[in-house]
């Protein structure tokens, strides 16, 4: 075994403790990176697949036609739609329900639908309390469809010449 | 204040009114002590934060500042779990002897030329026994939880502390040798004369070799094998909660500040100011005793921070194979520095 000078010296004057200190020292100086969340937000695209709405019309008739390709295409079985004739003689939906806990926002409900209806908003923060709360209904998902039909709208509309 | 504490008490017995006026005096050490302490779990989180990019914690109260009384408080009020066939009283016992020395220690600390509790002759010897002292509580801890992790953490921490307290003795003989007495205040007065004259200078090697057995002593990063989240999940104290935990936790960190108490005392001039001249020499000691301390306690989180943990027989070859030789290789060279030199006495 040879006695190595600049290896003892390296050794001795504890150079490399001191340039990882100096590292961390640096960085104790840098701009912090933390986004203050409730506050501060981080962007989000305009494909981002968040909480499920049922869309309407302009004049207030709601899109859906109750095809059931979303039911079809969805792979995590998640949608259950009954269907029934309407007075008018349309095809509408008499139930759909869709289980949050099932769902995977793959979004292909969206990709699949024919008339826009059924759209994943870019809501992220829900939560619910009880095990029941799990399954949304048609009623609550054309709510959430009325409440943000500008922003799913305007997001539809900036990713338009992309799809 | 004596005497005003006099006139108020006088109607008491002879005895009960000087035991009274020693625990008023304990009280004023051991509350802003445990303040300290309190916020130094803040400045932990907060300063491992900073150099990590984040921010630290901020909610709690304005900028986070009330974030360690939040974390008191949650600690009091959880259930103090003693686990199944464990040993009931060592269990109960072990933090109280883990933290008691931690505290005991500061009775002989000199916080400024005349404000030391009890200046007794042999304060550095009182010191270098009680620190010891503290490895018992974590022994104890990991014995009574009847816990395999808990045992091998204090194992782990026994057999680190035994090796470390080794070393960290030898830097206070050189200490010792140049200063030439055992009292902590004396060791300080000898220091006097500025940045240069200081100890740090002569004893450099002795310096680092006793901060880094002082972190090792305290079981803190990058040495804190013996609370290995990894591998042994919290060792020592994995089956302690509540406030039990929490003492655990109060003796940590009273180590921390007392290893970083006496580094300053015996190699960076405790209460002296670096420059002997006017606008330094204005502040009072105890503001120069507390900035250096806090400076070499910012420092025990700077390495928290920088570096990953040792592996344990990378441990036990630093502490045995280089802290000690060096020690006593430096202990050596003050020798021969203090008699045989052409110059005279090198050391003081």
């Amino acid at each position: 075994m040879r006695l190595d000078l600049r290896q003892l010296y390296k050794t001795f004057s504890l150079s490399e403790l001191r340039k990882g200190m100096g590292v961390t020292g640096k960085h104790f100086l840098k701009r912090k990176t933390t986004i203050m969340y409730p506050e501060e937000k981080t962007p989000k695209s305009p494909r981002f697949r968040g909480l499920h709405a049922l869309r309407r019309y302009p004049n207030g008739e709601e899109r859906c036609i109750a095809c059931k390709l979303c039911e079809a295409v969805c792979p995590a079985l998640a949608i259950t739609i009954d269907s029934e004739e309407r007075e008018d003689g349309t095809r509408r939906t008499t139930r759909y329900d869709i289980d949050l806990f099932k769902c995977i926002y793959c979004g292909f409900c969206e990709e699949a639908c024919p008339v826009d209806s059924i759209v994943l908003t870019d809501i992220h923060e829900f939560h619910m309390e009880e095990n029941s709360e799990r399954m949304i209904d048609k009623e609550h998902l054309l709510e959430i469809g009325d409440r943000h039909e500008s922003e799913i709208a305007a997001a539809r509309k900036q990713d338009a010449p992309y799809r | 204040m004596h005497e005003f504490y006099l006139a108020l008490t006088g109607w008491l017995p002879q005895y009960f009114q000087t035991t009274l006026w020693i625990c008023l005096k304990i009280v004023a050490i051991l509350a802003p002590l445990m303040l300290c302490i309190t916020y130094l779990l803040f400045a932990e989180r907060k300063v491992i934060g900073y150099m990590q990019t984040r921010v630290g914690p901020n909610r709690v109260g304005p900028k986070g500042w009330l974030q360690p009384i939040a974390d008191a408080l949650k600690l009091i009020f959880k259930e103090i779990i003693i686990p199944a066939r464990s040993n009931r009283y060592l269990f109960l016992m072990a933090p109280v002897l883990a933290l008691a020395p931690a505290l005991a220690a500061w009775a002989v600390i000199p916080f400024t030329d005349t404000l030391v509790l009890s200046n007794i002759d042999a304060s550095l010897l009182y010191v270098l026994a009680l620190t010891s002292m503290g490895v018992y509580g974590i022994i104890i801890a990991g014995w009574a939880s009847n816990s395999k992790y808990a045992f091998l953490g204090a194992m782990r921490s026994a057999a680190q502390i035994v090796a470390y307290e080794i070393a960290m003795g030898f830097a206070l003989v050189g200490v010792l040798m140049v200063a030439g007495s055992l009292n902590l205040r004396e060791i300080v007065i000898n220091q006097s004369g500025g940045f240069w004259q200081w100890y740090w200078l002569p004893l450099l090697p002795l310096c680092v070799v006793y901060f880094v057995s002082g972190v090792a002593e305290t079981n803190r990063a990058p040495f804190d094998v013996a609370e290995g989240e990894s591998e042994i999940v919290a060792g020592f104290h994995v089956e302690y909660s509540g406030m039990a935990f929490a003492v655990f936790f109060l003796a940590e960190y009273a180590n921390m500040i007392l290893i970083a108490a006496l580094t300053v005392l015996m190699f960076l001039g405790g209460w002296l100011p670096p420059v002997e001249v006017e606008p330094f020499t204005l502040l009072p000691g105890l503001f120069w005793f507390g900035a250096k301390t806090t400076v070499v306690t910012f420092l025990f989180l700077w390495l928290r921070a920088t570096f990953p943990r040792y592996r344990y027989d990378q441990i036990m070859r630093l502490g045995w194979k280089v802290l000690i030789p060096v020690t006593l290789v430096w202990i050596g060279v003050i020798g021969i520095g203090r008699f045989y030199t052409p110059v005279g006495h090198v050391f003081s």
